[in-house]
């Protein structure tokens, strides 16, 4: 009986989270398997003939029936094997390894970045509802959600780094001469950082400007309409008006009152956004050659890599999930009512 | 099932026609950039309709002899690499456009509605399935699912829509659910039933207009959604199959174009695109001050 | 304009310059930027083996690079003064000498007496042998290569001594020898390879894959899969003239525009496979360097598939072949790059291939061919290409539509990805209109009508099926070609590929790569995968 409540939650959550993980493998075993394209054909190469392409169907183990490669699936899941990546020839759990981390950093980068421009946006717009701030604000950030992120990446590369020389080469994390900084976090900045390394650090910065940017544009628009609206509806209620009528300073108010109020649905919007940053970055890696998993799916999924696709998915939902965690552990810290119910 | 949008109006205001009518007017002088919404949404619709009959030049003809010009008198937008006048492609392309993202937006409000409607509503086992079914979708990177499920069923137009709409499924379906959640033992909801109302009546009629708002702003924001990411899934090769004219394959072989001087091929179909998501974002805050008038002033 | 690039060359220079330091820390001795060479390729390399089950072909770059073979092809010199490898020279690589037995039936190889692998030991005529032994054994497309030099079995191949080895012939053929200078059947470390050999996988496939253990050139001293291979010279090679840069970097950049920008910019060395349209343009800029060389023995074509009942008759693919604008194709699609395949005489005398058709653009011949068939009123029929050629197919098939459109054929595009492509087009043959570009490794016109003309084969995706044409292919595959028989058969084949188009050629397509100024050595290969051994710098 002595178990926190806080702990109960996340055990709650967590096991919530099994019943939708299971609907994943199936929906992505099924999905990966209608993918169009024999990849025994794919992969016997060219020249292949009629034998050599059935000889690779049974290594593959796609000569076996459906439920029969399911099984044989989930038993490798189930001692943490995710199975051979075809299109790299590396095993997809340590590609993933490798890859995940290029993926959040740009993504916590690029999440930094808006989050700097569009709550304050957000808040300033809500203080003056319907007047030009508001206006210009909701002008720009729907500008930013309105072009495609591969259009935005590319048009960034082609200013800062064809014409003004002012980007490094778009050519992933480091300067193609560095080596990147000894691992501890996968994070380079972090690691070239700790590693006391200010010229890699610098090179990486640079590398993460304009994929973060490119990023950042892009999820600025939830951020700050969330934010705008939240600020909006929490100015409008009745312990605003009480504070006003107390005399307390319009700063004060702004602040400590309102703005903590809005938190909660701006965090809510921000672990939506991550995700959905995180499913964005696909296209952004491929136009900066980044080393993450998004590019990772994308080729997969194009020559009907199984254990690739199947790898990612799993990532991305099992990634999804520990966020939602955060998100509520998140919550009974901003607002302690929560964490006491139930 | 379709009948929500009209009824949740009519029930905003007391005399419904010329009270809404008024608030229409009010909103559209009352902000200026809503009323450039409005006025670029009614361009939009034009160029829908009518593109066809309104383009200078047949958007599939090629002519090998004018390939990739710049903007002229002759093509106020350029040529691509097959000679095809631009600005005919990009007026004629709206139609499409527009087809794709009402289509599939206005499936996922259906279907999300109807299932987060009855899950929110009659709770129990249907909620608990519901749910899960939905925290399936979410938990998955969704345009990876998008990728795949057009991959696998083939890159046409109404596949682009089913995984568009899929996608944006469970975003409508949880906030009708929570609304509906809250407010079903409600004091309005109780009189309601006194009076004789069905469940499905009370549901359709009294719960769900009050989970408009917060859908309006969605379907604005999906609006926009839609249309980039059929333009996602055509920078991959999964888009509308050519020759169709169609923004987003349009922007993503354009793209290609920047780094050789050849902009305007990204950059017309591109401002097009951006024109419309921004109408649709633009217009989704004026329809919910339509829709919700205490949110104002 | 050249002021601003020299600023942006500066600028570039600085950032490079950021970095420097770290690499001196891990790589003391080759921090001379005159050392290292940076190709940029759009594609993944997937494994270090060749042999391995799956890997695609930009890996082959890894045999070719790090490992050796007994032959290797000559160079020759193109009319427009670039370097080529030269398919009629074979030259010695890991063999000194080889002499042929007088009874044609094999062939004895003398190694050469200094070769050494990378950890030292000496190349031996038993590690040659059970190299050949597991090309022709592991099946997939090792073995079929293998094959289609005649060499299907490990009884071939025989050490005579230390550093002699026999290959026996089941008949003679003029493709042996050649095949056994393509990346495939590359020579191994066999007592590194056996060490890490188990009982599942005798072969040692699983450690081959990440780590080559060869003679060749360079060796792998990186690996980052999907992101870049680092290679570092071998100064110890034997095989041919010492490499002269002492690393190479192979970056994968999958934005086409990207590759653009880098090699403009001059940040990288060299662009490998770019698409025509950059390289008309840079080569038009001049500031880069272009070399665009034909692919020998390889040919864009459209192919109408007889399974189908319109293609059936011989003049409806005829009237599709007067209906095909091949002049704006060739402009639009194939920007000027390549050679144009159409407009050829009636008849010719020459046994070249790839040669122009008797076709042009001539609707009305193509319309009076079409309305003495029973498709007189036109049909419907879906037009299909590979997604990852769309480069230059989408055009194309855009272009093609037009052109029937206007003999009352109306298409459908279709796009078919990648992973579908080689199934639907190749194996099951089922796509009744599509674009291909088969390219053969071994520059013979039959090996070419081996591959794409006779029935079952996986390049005949026209399902072509003609007794007297697999004759001429049989009669001729392993013909020498100064056999006074071999010409007027050759001939006899392009006239009748020429009369019943199975595949209606389009044009030859280029291979183009381009590279800062100061790169020298840059040489074409049939593979059209980077050979960077003769890569250097141009001196100053």
């Amino acid at each position: 009986m002595t178990v926190p409540p806080k702990v109960r939650l996340a055990g709650r959550r967590l096991l919530q989270a099994v019943p939708a993980l299971l609907g994943i493998i199936i929906i992505t075993f099924l999905l990966t398997r209608a993918l169009p394209g024999d990849p025994a054909v794919y992969f016997a190469g060219p020249a292949a003939d009629a034998a050599s392409i059935a000889e690779i169907r049974h290594r593959l183990g796609l000569d076996r029936s459906l439920p029969e490669q399911f099984l044989t699936y989930v038993g490798d899941l189930a001692t943490g094997n995710l199975g051979t990546s075809i299109s790299t020839g590396q095993p997809v759990l340590q590609e993933i390894i490798t890859r995940l981390p290029a993926s959040l950093e740009l993504t916590l980068a690029a999440l930094l970045i808006a989050v700097g421009v569009a709550v304050p946006l957000g808040v300033l717009a809500a203080t003056r509802p319907d007047g030009w701030v508001d206006h210009a604000c909701r002008f720009v950030v729907t500008a930013g959600v309105s072009l495609p992120t591969f259009f935005t990446g590319l048009a960034l590369v082609y200013v800062f780094y064809y014409l003004a020389g002012w980007a490094p080469a778009p050519m992933g994390r480091l300067d193609i001469i560095s080596l990147p900084p000894e691992h501890v976090t996968g994070f380079y900045l972090i690691d070239a950082l700790l590693a006391g390394d200010v010229a890699v650090a610098r090179s990486v910065l640079a590398h993460l400007a304009l994929p973060a940017l490119t990023l950042a544009l892009f999820t600025l628009a939830p951020i700050a309409r969330m934010t705008r609206a939240a600020m909006l509806q929490a100015l409008g209620s009745e312990f605003i008006r009480t504070a006003r009528a107390a005399g307390l300073s319009r700063r004060r108010i702004l602040i400590v009152y309102a703005l903590r109020n809005a938190l909660l649905p701006v965090v809510t919007t921000l672990g939506m956004v991550f995700s959905f940053a995180l499913g964005a970055n696909v296209l952004v890696e491929k136009v900066f050659a980044w080393p993450g998993i998004g590019s990772y799916a994308v080729e997969a999924l194009v020559v009907s890599d199984y254990a690739a696709v199947q790898g990612f998915v799993l990532t991305m939902a099992l990634l999804f999930v520990l966020l939602n965690l955060v998100i509520d552990l998140t919550y009974t810290l901003i607002d302690p009512r929560l964490g006491l119910e139930e | 099932m379709h009948a929500p949008v009209p009824a949740s109006i009519a029930a905003a205001g007391p005399a419904p026609r010329y009270g809404w009518l008024r608030h229409l007017r009010h909103v559209v002088t009352g902000n200026p950039v809503t009323g450039v919404a409005f006025a670029l949404f009614l361009l939009l619709v034009i160029a829908a309709l009518f593109g066809p009959w309104l383009v200078p030049y047949d958007p599939l003809a090629t002519n090998a002899a004018a390939a990739l010009q710049p903007p002229s008198a002759a093509h106020w937008f350029g040529t691509d690499q097959l000679g095809r006048d631009v600005l005919s492609r990009v007026v004629v392309a709206t139609r499409l456009d527009l087809a794709i993202s009402v289509a599939a937006v206005a499936l996922a409000f259906v279907a999300g509605s109807v299932i987060g409607g009855l899950a929110g509503f009659y709770g129990g086992w249907i909620d608990r399935v519901a749910g899960r079914c939905l925290d399936t979708i979410m938990a998955f990177p969704l345009f990876v699912l998008a990728m795949g499920i057009v991959a696998a069923a083939g890159n046409t137009v109404e596949n682009i829509v089913y995984a568009t709409a899929l996608i944006n499924l469970p975003f409508y379906a949880r906030m009708v659910r929570a609304e509906v959640n809250v407010r079903r033992e409600a004091g309005f909801v109780q009189a309601a039933r006194l009076s004789g109302n069905g469940g499905l009546r009370i549901l359709a009629f009294h719960l769900f207009p009050n989970a408009l708002p917060p859908l309006m702003i969605q379907v604005s924001l999906n609006m926009g959604w839609a249309i980039l990411n059929a333009a996602g899934l055509s920078f991959i090769g999964l888009g509308v199959r050519p020759p169709t004219p169609e923004w987003g394959i349009m922007v993503a072989e354009g793209a290609n174009f920047i780094v050789s001087g050849e902009w305007w091929l990204a950059l017309f179909p591109g401002a097009a695109l951006m024109l419309a998501v921004f109408t649709f974002n633009l217009l989704g805050d004026g329809l919910r001050d339509l829709v919700d008038p205490q949110r104002r002033t | 304009m050249m002021n601003r690039r020299d600023v942006l060359r500066g600028v570039s220079a600085a950032t490079l310059g950021a970095g420097v330091l770290p690499f001196l820390k891990a790589l003391p001795a080759a921090a001379a930027a005159g050392d290292t060479l940076v190709v940029v390729t759009g594609t993944t390399i997937n494994s270090l083996d060749l042999h391995r089950t799956g890997t695609n072909r930009p890996s082959y770059q890894v045999a070719v690079n790090c490992y050796d073979r007994l032959l290797t092809f000559g160079t020759k010199t193109m009319p427009d003064g670039t370097l080529a490898y030269d398919y009629d020279t074979l030259k010695p690589e890991l063999a000194e000498s080889w002499e042929v037995a007088p009874d044609g039936m094999s062939v004895v190889f003398h190694l050469r007496a200094n070769a050494t692998f990378w950890d030292g030991t000496p190349v031996t005529a038993e590690d040659v042998k059970w190299s050949l032994d597991r090309a022709v054994t592991v099946g997939g497309f090792p073995t079929t290569q293998m094959q289609a030099g005649g060499l299907t079995e490990p009884g071939q191949f025989e050490a005579v001594d230390d550093k002699t080895v026999r290959i026996r012939f089941h008949r003679p053929s003029k493709l042996t020898l050649p095949d056994l200078a393509v990346p495939v059947p590359f020579i191994i470390n066999s007592k590194v390879a056996r060490a890490n050999a188990t009982a599942d996988d005798p072969w040692a496939m699983e450690y081959l894959h990440r780590n080559p253990a060869g003679s060749g050139a360079f060796r792998v001293e990186r690996w980052d899969p999907g992101q870049q291979l680092v290679y570092v010279r071998n100064d110890g090679w034997t095989g041919g003239p010492l490499p002269g840069v002492k690393r190479v970097i192979i970056r994968e950049i999958p934005s086409q525009a990207t590759r653009r920008a880098l090699v403009e910019r001059g940040d990288i060395h060299l662009s490998y496979d770019i698409p025509a349209k950059d390289a008309r343009e840079l080569a038009a800029g001049g500031k880069v360097p272009v070399v665009g060389t034909p692919v020998e023995n390889c040919l864009n074509v459209l192919c109408p598939n007889l399974s189908f009942e319109p293609f059936r008759d011989k003049r409806v693919r005829q009237a599709i072949a007067w209906a095909i604008p091949y002049e704006d194709i060739f402009r639009n699609a194939g920007y000027g790059r390549g050679a144009p395949m159409w407009g050829g005489a009636a008849s010719s005398d020459s046994i070249a291939w790839p040669q122009p058709s008797p076709y042009t653009t001539d609707y009305d011949k193509a319309k009076a061919l079409l309305s003495e068939t029973a498709f007189a009123g036109g049909f419907e029929v879906p037009l299909s290409f590979d997604l990852g050629t769309a480069e230059w197919g989408e055009p194309t098939a855009l272009l093609i539509q037009e052109g029937l459109a206007k003999i009352g054929i109306r298409t459908t595009i279709d796009k078919i990805p990648g992973a579908n492509w080689r199934t639907v087009a190749l194996v099951e043959k089922k796509l009744p209109l599509h674009l291909e570009n088969f390219g053969g490794w071994l520059n013979t016109p039959d090996y070419y009508f081996y591959w794409a003309y006779v029935k079952g084969n996986l390049f005949n995706s026209s399902n072509y099926d003609d007794d007297e044409m697999m004759k001429l292919v049989d009669e001729t595959l392993h013909m020498r070609m100064d056999d006074p028989a071999y010409a007027p058969k050759i001939r006899r084949m392009i006239t009748k590929a020429f009369d019943d188009v199975p595949r209606i050629p389009l044009w030859q397509p280029s291979f183009e790569v381009a590279m800062r100024p100061d790169v020298a050595g840059y040489q074409f290969w049939f593979h059209r995968v980077p050979d960077v051994r003769t890569l250097g710098f141009r001196q100053a």
